[in-house]
Order: C-alpha cells, then sequence, then structure tokens
C-alpha cells in the first residue's frame, strides 16, 4: 500500500515539511532554471544586466559617496570598499522585492496545484544566487585590477554566504506570506528597501556608527555580512566576530519564525491570491 | 484491501465574503471614516482568515457535512449547478486549500488537473515547458525523461518542441499541456473540466484518453457541465447542491435527479443558498403577472423584488428563460435594449414588461443575473419557473403545444396564393 495523506483543519504550529519540500526537488530546479530562463528572455545583453547594475550603482556611489562626500573607505579604494558589500547587498535586496511579489505573480499555480508552497521562496533564493555568483566574478576582476591579494581569512566565506542565504530565505518566507493577505508590503518594499540600504554599512564604513549604538545596530543581519565580506576579502580589519555572530543569531532567528510562520499562513495561500 | 481509497468525513469549508461599505451620512461620520480607513481595513483583511465562534452575514459555507467514500477503481462523476461547492471540493481533495472541518484520508498518489498547462512560461520552450509542468503536476525529472518522446508525439508539436511557446497558436499549447497531463501516471485522477478547452477533435482525442485512464481500474473524480461526458466516462455519481451531497447513486439516476432539481420550488428564492453573489445585491422574489394566469399571445409583466445594501448605479440585470435546465431559449437583458437602470440601497423591484409573449405552453426555468461593471452582483440558476397556460392564440379553436409546434408561435402571418 502506498503511502496515506490525510488532509484535516491544521492545528497550531508545525515546522515546514521537510520530507515534502525534498520529495518535490526536481520542480524546485525547475522553477529556479524558469525564473533565470525567463527574466533574461528576449534581452540583447541578457546575463549581462547582472554585471552592469551592480557595476553602475558602484560607479555612482564611488562618485557621489566616495569623492563628492569623501566618506572614508577604511583605506582602500572607494570602489572596491562598495562594491565587496553591494554584492551581498543586492543578493538580499532582491529577495525582499521578489518575496513580496512573488506568491501573488504566481496566483495561478498556488489556486491550481499542490505543491509545497516553500518551493516558491526557495527557488527564488537559488536563482538569485546566480547573479550573486556574477556579481563575485565582476568583484574578483576588481581585485585583479587593483592587484588585490585576499588573505586567509576569505575562508570565512562559505559562513558569511550561509548567514546570507538563511537571512534572506526567512525574510522572504515571512514577507511573501505577509503580501499575501496584505498588498501593502508589495507597495512598501519598493521604497523600504532604498531605505534599509543606509541602515546597513553598504556605502559608508561602519566606524561612523558610535560604538555605544554599535551592538543594536548590528541586529540587522546584514551588517554583519558585509563587514564580514570586507573583512574576508579587504583584510582591512580584524574579523568581526562579535558582529558576525549576532548576525548569526538574528538570521537564525529569522529563518525559524519564517519558517514556522509560512507553513501555519500556507495553506491559506489559495483562498487569499 | 476494503478500504476505500479516498474516505471524505464530514468536510466543511467557510468563506467570508467581500463585506459592502457602510453607509456613512454626516459630514463628520465622513471624516471619522476617512480617519480610520487604514485600521478598519486592516482588521477587514486580517478577518478573512479568521472566524469567530458566532457566523455573521458575511460568512458564506461554500460546504456543509460532505461525507462519501470512493472505491478503488471508481469513477465517480461529481455535478450540481454552479455554486454548488463542486470546484471547492476538488480544491480541498486536491491539497490546494484546508477544510474548515472534517478529514479526508487518501490511500494513493493524488494528481488533480484542475486547468492544463499550469505553470507554462510564454518564455520558455515546449521542451522546457514539458518538464516545467511535469514537475508541478508531480512527476519526477526520470518520469518525464522516459516519457518526453511520447508526450511530444501525443501533441503533435514536434517541429517546435524549441520554440519559445509564445509562439504557439492557442491550440498547440492545450494540446502541448493536456499530453502532458494525459501522460500522469498517478493512482488517483481528479479532474476539473479541462474538456473544455480546444476544438471538437481534440476534446474527442482526450475523452478517449480519459476513458482508457478510467478502464485501467485507476480511480478518477470527474467534475463536469458535460452531462454527454460524464454519462459516458463515469459509472457513479454525486450531486452537489448548496455545499452538501443531494443525491448519490449511478451516474444516470443521479443525472436525472439533477434535471429534477433544477427549480427548486420548494425552497423561496431569498432563501436559495446556491447563488453566485447575493452579498450587495440579492434577488427575493419574483412574480409574473401579479399572480395572475400567463397566456401566450398576451402581455407578460416580470416583477423582480431586490433587496441591495448600497446604492447601485448601472445595474445590468438579465434574465434567462430556459426550456429545460441549460437550455436557453433568450436572454432579456436591460444594457442591450438600451435601458439603464439604478438602484437606491434597500428593498425595492424591477418590472420587465413584455407586450406580447410569443413562447407556447410550457414550464420555463428562469435564470437571474445582475451585474455592475463586469462583476457579478447575484446570479440564480433557476430562479423561479414561468407557467406559460394554454390559450387558442389565433382564435381558431386549435391549441398550440411545445411537443409539436416549438416553444414559439409565430405572430399571426398574411397567407396567400400568389400567382
Amino acid at each position: 500500500m502506498s503511502d496515506v495523506i490525510v488532509i484535516e483543519p491544521d492545528k497550531g504550529w508545525k515546522l515546514i515539511s521537510i520530507r515534502e519540500s525534498v520529495r518535490y526537488r526536481d520542480l524546485l530546479y525547475f522553477l529556479t532554471i524558469r525564473s533565470i530562463k525567463a527574466k533574461y528572455a528576449q534581452s540583447v545583453l541578457g546575463v549581462g544586466w547582472a554585471i552592469l547594475q551592480p557595476l553602475t550603482q558602484t560607479l555612482i556611489f564611488t562618485v557621489v559617496f566616495g569623492n563628492l562626500a569623501a566618506l572614508s573607505s577604511d583605506g582602500v579604494p572607494y570602489i572596491l570598499f562598495s562594491f565587496v558589500a553591494m554584492v551581498p547587498w543586492n543578493y538580499f535586496s532582491n529577495i525582499l522585492t521578489e518575496s513580496s511579489t512573488s506568491l501573488i505573480q504566481n496566483k495561478n499555480l498556488i489556486s491550481k496545484v499542490y505543491f509545497p508552497r516553500l518551493i516558491l521562496p526557495l527557488s527564488s533564493v537559488f536563482s538569485k544566487l546566480l547573479d550573486f555568483a556574477i556579481g563575485f566574478v565582476v568583484m574578483l576582476g576588481f581585485f585583479i585590477y587593483y592587484q588585490f591579494a585576499p588573505g586567509i581569512e576569505v575562508l570565512v566565506f562559505p559562513l558569511l554566504l550561509i548567514i546570507l542565504v538563511m537571512t534572506s530565505l526567512g525574510t522572504g518566507m515571512i514577507l511573501s506570506s505577509l503580501a499575501v493577505q496584505y498588498r501593502d508590503v508589495q507597495y512598501a518594499m519598493s521604497f523600504l528597501v532604498r531605505v534599509l540600504m543606509y541602515g546597513a554599512p553598504v556605502v559608508y564604513s561602519i566606524e561612523i556608527i558610535p560604538k555605544e549604538y554599535l551592538y543594536v545596530y548590528a541586529l540587522n543581519p546584514m551588517v554583519g555580512v558585509i563587514e564580514g565580506m570586507r573583512s574576508a576579502f579587504l583584510g582591512t580589519k580584524e574579523m568581526p566576530w562579535p558582529l558576525i555572530s549576532i548576525s548569526a543569531i538574528v538570521a537564525l532567528i529569522l529563518f525559524l519564525f519564517g519558517a514556522f510562520y509560512f507553513q501555519k499562513m500556507e495553506r491559506k495561500f489559495a483562498d487569499l491570491t | 484491501m476494503s478500504d476505500p481509497i479516498i474516505r471524505v468525513e464530514g468536510i466543511s469549508k467557510k468563506y467570508r465574503l467581500g463585506e459592502g461599505k457602510k453607509k456613512v451620512d454626516t459630514f463628520s461620520e465622513r471624516i471619522k471614516d476617512a480617519l480610520m480607513y487604514p485600521i478598519n481595513n486592516f482588521k477587514k483583511i486580517k478577518s478573512l482568515t479568521k472566524f469567530s465562534k458566532e457566523d455573521d452575514a458575511s460568512v458564506f459555507w461554500a460546504l456543509k457535512d460532505i461525507n462519501f467514500e470512493v472505491n478503488q477503481g471508481e469513477v465517480l462523476g461529481i455535478i450540481g449547478h454552479n455554486g454548488a461547492g463542486k470546484s471547492t471540493l476538488l480544491k480541498i481533495l486536491s491539497r490546494i486549500t484546508e477544510p474548515t472541518e472534517g478529514r479526508i484520508t487518501i490511500r494513493g498518489k493524488v494528481s488533480s488537473l484542475l486547468e492544463v498547462g499550469t505553470g507554462f512560461h510564454p518564455e520558455l520552450t515546449g521542451r522546457d515547458n514539458i518538464y516545467m509542468n511535469g514537475t508541478i503536476l508531480g512527476m519526477r525529472k526520470w518520469e518525464i525523461d522516459k516519457k518526453f518522446d511520447e508526450i511530444v508525439a501525443f501533441s503533435g508539436v514536434e517541429k517546435h518542441i524549441d520554440t519559445p511557446v509564445k509562439f504557439y497558436s492557442s491550440g498547440m499549447q492545450v494540446r502541448l499541456a493536456f499530453s502532458v497531463a494525459a501522460h500522469l501516471e498517478p493512482e488517483i485522477l481528479v479532474i476539473d473540466e479541462v474538456l473544455a478547452v480546444g476544438d471538437a477533435e481534440f476534446q474527442r482525442k482526450c475523452l478517449g484518453k480519459m476513458e482508457d485512464v478510467a478502464g485501467a481500474g485507476r480511480t478518477v473524480l470527474f467534475v463536469s457541465h458535460n452531462m454527454g461526458a460524464v454519462e459516458g466516462l463515469c459509472k457513479n455519481g454525486l450531486l452537489l447542491s448548496g455545499g452538501q451531497v443531494k443525491f448519490q447513486s449511478n451516474v444516470k439516476d443521479t443525472i436525472a435527479y439533477y434535471r429534477n432539481l433544477a427549480t427548486i420550488d420548494n425552497i423561496d428564492l431569498v432563501n436559495r443558498s446556491d447563488r453566485k453573489g447575493g452579498v450587495d445585491f440579492k434577488f427575493e422574489k419574483v412574480e409574473f403577472n401579479e399572480g395572475n394566469p400567463v397566456l401566450t399571445g398576451k402581455p407578460l409583466t416580470v416583477t423582480i423584488f431586490f433587496n441591495a445594501r448600497l446604492d447601485i448605479r448601472n445595474l445590468h440585470v438579465a434574465m434567462t428563460i430556459c426550456a429545460s435546465f441549460e437550455d436557453r431559449l433568450m436572454v432579456v437583458d436591460n444594457s442591450s435594449q438600451g435601458a439603464p437602470l439604478s438602484v437606491t440601497a434597500g428593498k425595492g423591484k424591477i418590472t420587465i414588461e413584455l407586450e406580447d409573449l410569443r413562447l407556447l405552453p410550457h414550464k420555463y426555468e428562469i435564470n437571474l443575473w445582475a451585474a455592475q461593471s463586469k462583476q457579478v452582483l447575484d446570479y440564480v440558476l433557476g430562479a423561479a419557473s414561468l407557467n406559460v397556460q394554454e390559450t387558442d392564440i389565433y382564435g381558431t379553436g386549435i391549441t398550440l403545444n411545445t411537443k409539436q409546434h416549438g416553444y414559439f408561435a409565430s405572430n399571426r402571418c398574411k397567407w396567400e396564393i400568389v400567382g
């Protein structure tokens, strides 16, 4: 006898079903491919846009903040300083924007077929990794140009990447389930993302944050990730372990809360989209 | 192995309908209303997923205490009016939405086809879309790999398999989508009116494929308005009405029962729950000639009593006269006749006057429909039955009947032999 499925009203809080999601891993793969292919279909530059976007952004910041406002960049060329932060930040902000619309845009899937809904935020987390990887390669290009060799600290990078992905997935799960019920999330995200960027040390150095507020500031998990990236690749400062630890804890909380909340809301999506 | 493959126990599903806006009269109330707008909105949206103990008017039971069992290899047709709860039941069975109460136990792998081509992306090639759609329907990649050539051959789009589907004709898209669905091999197949797509030839092909599935001993749940398809495909029938199981038997008896149910004479129109809408605007009662007999060739006055919760401008009302269920003879509607209607909140009535009724004696079914700018406000099938009585219309002593003379009487004609 094959497996028995029981359908009944959902009661209480449960963790997302890992087993179900694993069973649908092929769908995750094809959804990820679909969003990558569809995104760059019928565009001349194609994936080139993934290079151009962070690049122009960084150039503008370099001119405005690095040259005109002459912000401190911890003694490295400003363009390197901000690009190292831009790569993880763009990944995070892309996921914020996308998750506020992804479930609504996939309304036709949600209201017509069953699959673990978690696949949708997961697929944006994976498909955006391509943009991240491209940005990363461009970043390495800058290192070669400026003849900058990262030290042994780069070994921390995988840990930072895990924190980044957990933060993004956690926030993505919360935002996407909220956005199904409250469309306000969608409108708020379009400008909140820009506001949030100034709440993380993307364009400025963390040195300008007063010491007494540093640990409150670090509650933004992107602070630890960005500062960690700078220490890992630019090697200007000691690895900021306290900041990274706070980030890791916040990321874990976001991820767990997101997973619970998403599971709680998941079965109502079809009635709300 | 006497356990049923599907056991449905006490399934109910509540929905909350969007509430109409309260009327505010005074200026201060209006300002208060504007200031409280976000807070009231928040409460309203939040309440979409929360139900309190007491049922208020905005709560709607799409399904109420549904119980049935399906055995291994059974092919069950689920029929009912629009709004009877068929789609909701399928959505619960397919795990798209959860029930408010009750429990369903399913022993086996379910695939549900509530539409064809779910997940198709116009920018992707036919090949990519086969994989996309297949995995969405629950297939594994290796399963699709194995059946890929078969799927492509069945769809007949071999040449264009690496072209983005946005360049396909709509017929080609449907064929490709259906071939993916047709190659699913679930133990239980749940199908909702997917046959309503494609041309006649393709529909026949689909029906044939579904007969194969049903014949192969698999369990199939089939929902359709196409009684011919239901009768041809299913052995058993289940009739839903007003969110409840009304009748369950073999397919022939169920369809017969359904046809008789077309007008529910014993339930007042105002209390009918098998309607679409009925919140902001509700049909409450229909009267013909103020209760006096309706005769062919004589004027007919239809009085429709309604209750509106708010002012409605440009109301669109249509009355459909059917010979029997779903067999429409004519539609009388105000917008195509250039007669704008606006109603104010509260109870009221609309009268429709036909100068000269040309319908022959018969018991006709009346469907009522009201809408405002394409949004349906209320829609009731079989809202009333119109009993046209026998009369000698031409004054010749001969009465006409629908068996011999069709449904319409011509005007008196001029007869002449020319030449």
